[in-house]
């Protein structure tokens, strides 16, 4: 049941979006963001859709797995569609009763920020789907290095993180194991009111906080064994490059935001 | 007699339609009867972890099934609850699931959901921790405080308390010293006498399934690869060894004496190999 978060997963591909450096990813998704906000009309969302279409197809993600993301999400998107739809009042109005007006501009309003979020999410999505952890901490500190100056531990903070996404899987693994045989034990964590079922938990907290300590200590054992002393000096083993597939994804950026933006100077 | 265990063409698939999907069982079937032990070999990754979480439903099979005394235990959800206190399953490493205060509390914990009276609780914590050997004062003692094999009798003992008619345990021995294993071991055996139950064990060791199991059932590339006694089995080394598997030390002795040219029998555990070389020294 654990298994079924795909929040974050990656998903290994030899796709040319899979191939791009980290860096140009990250950068691409800035840019799409940026995007997404200032569009304003059906053409520029449409362009926006249509650049994550494409994506999404250069990439071979089963966009299934897209759509299985997007199920926690669920309660946010109606929010926020119930939202503008009950309280934007522009344009004709449809439906009033109880003091509550539905107007043709509240539900188109509804309708783009449900696809904002949507574009948002499934963007983000997308860069985590193609890229590894490890080449997304990478990149991230690739990127955020200027900050040294500032004396920001950008190297400590990029480690903490890969270390963190690391070992979700593992302790995802080590929570389906300890409730395994918790359950064998004749542990019932479905039904029961609703402080039965917090107590329910102490048999799975314990061990695993525990094992996540007992990781936590050996991994650094391991890790200054290894005389690891930070990032100074440190070299990497997969050294990022920018290739020409970047400068084209670079390119197509800059020309999709162009896009965006002079349609929405027009108010297109 | 019906057969305490009884598996029918299972099946089971992990992440089934996903870039995961992994067929962890295919067409597995066999029976297991009353007082029977039961060793189950095959290499890391060969379905065996996956086949005991089976059989008292943890794992639902994608097809085909498992029946406990005859009935299917996915029947109901009451069932399936049952099945889980009629046959106890050890987890690998199962001192890592230790949680309670105390190890008495830890022990009560299945009888507890069981939901028996307070002296039968009682009762049974102290006979499972008899059987485990846990002192009185070990049994108020944090489950945190006591050494590696300590814990893992503890949590033996947790599961021995629901006095299960079939008992499960996959690698009790792996990572004690060989003292630790030979009194798990017993420990397991005595248990098996005392209540007249079923043992299943997946076990690495060669030597200690030889030498305590009626019954092998041999995995290899998520299907049963073979399914018979000791001697059955180990007759049919090289295909074991083929498997990536391994055979009893005496057992591969014995193949080189006789590769020597010495008229002995396939021997796999030290007692028939003793009677045997004593019958060869004789003959001479």
């Amino acid at each position: 049941m654990l298994k079924d978060i795909t929040l974050g997963q990656y998903f290994p591909g030899n796709s040319p979006v899979h191939k791009l450096d980290p860096r140009t990813k990250l950068l691409l998704l800035i840019v799409y963001i940026v995007a997404l906000f200032t569009a304003v009309s059906w053409l520029s969302y449409g362009l926006c859709l249509l650049f994550l279409v494409a994506i999404v197809a250069i990439s071979q993600i089963p966009p299934k797995s897209l759509i299985r993301g997007m199920k926690p999400m669920i309660f946010i998107l109606v929010f926020t569609g119930m939202l503008n739809l009950f309280f934007y009042a522009e344009g004709t109005v449809l439906v009033s009763f109880l003091g509550i007006t539905i107007t043709t501009g509240g539900i188109i309003r509804a309708i783009f920020m449900v696809l904002r979020i949507l574009m948002l999410v499934s963007a983000t999505f997308m860069l985590t789907y193609t890229t590894s952890p490890i080449a997304l901490t990478d990149g991230l500190e690739s990127l955020l290095s200027p900050l040294k100056k500032l004396r920001l531990p950008v190297h400590e903070l990029s480690m903490m993180m890969c270390i963190a996404l690391r070992f979700i899987p593992t302790l995802i693994e080590e929570t389906d194991k300890i409730i395994s045989a918790q359950k064998a034990r004749g542990a019932d964590f479905e039904s029961g009111k609703l402080m039965e079922k917090v107590k329910a938990l102490v048999p799975i907290l314990v061990p695993l906080f525990i094992s996540a300590f007992r990781r936590a200590d050996e991994l650094a054992t391991a890790m200054e064994c290894r005389c690891y002393q930070g990032g100074e000096g440190r070299t990497k083993m997969k050294q990022m490059h920018y290739r020409r597939r970047d400068i084209s994804a670079f390119v197509t950026g800059a020309i999709f935001l162009a896009a965006v933006i002079l349609l929405a100077s027009f108010s297109l | 007699m019906t057969p305490i265990i009884q598996v029918e063409d299972l099946q089971y698939i992990y992440s089934k339609g996903t870039p995961w999907e992994h067929v962890a069982l295919s067409g597995v079937s066999f029976a297991i009867h009353r007082g029977e032990f039961v060793g189950i070999i095959g290499h890391t990754g060969s379905g065996k972890s996956t086949l005991i979480q089976q059989l008292n439903g943890l794992l639902k099979p994608t097809s085909g099934k498992v029946l406990l005394d005859g009935e299917d235990i996915w029947k109901d959800k009451a069932t399936t609850r049952q099945a889980r206190f009629r046959v106890g399953l050890v987890f690998q490493y199962p001192e890592y699931q230790l949680f309670e205060e105390t190890v008495y509390k830890d022990i009560a914990f299945g009888p507890k959901n069981m939901r028996l009276s307070e002296e039968e609780i009682d009762r049974r914590v102290r006979e499972a921790a008899g059987f485990v050997g846990l002192t009185e004062k070990q049994l108020q003692a944090s489950p945190f405080d006591l050494s590696g094999g300590q814990k893992r009798r503890v949590a033996i003992a947790g599961v021995i308390a629901m006095e299960p008619e079939v008992l499960i345990l996959d690698e009790p021995a792996a990572g004690l010293d060989p003292e630790g294993r030979e009194e798990i071991l017993k420990n397991i055996e005595d248990y098996r006498r005392a209540k007249n139950a079923t043992v299943i064990m997946v076990s690495h060791s060669m030597n200690d399934v030889a030498r305590l199991t009626d019954r092998l059932l041999v995995l290899n590339g998520s299907a049963l690869a073979m399914d018979g006694t000791p001697d059955e089995v180990f007759a049919r080394a090289d295909e074991l060894l083929k498997m990536g598997l391994d055979i009893p030390d005496v057992t591969r002795v014995f193949l080189e004496l006789k590769k020597l040219g010495l008229d002995v029998p396939p021997v796999y555990t030290t007692e028939q190999a003793t009677r045997a070389l004593l019958k060869l020294k004789e003959g001479k």
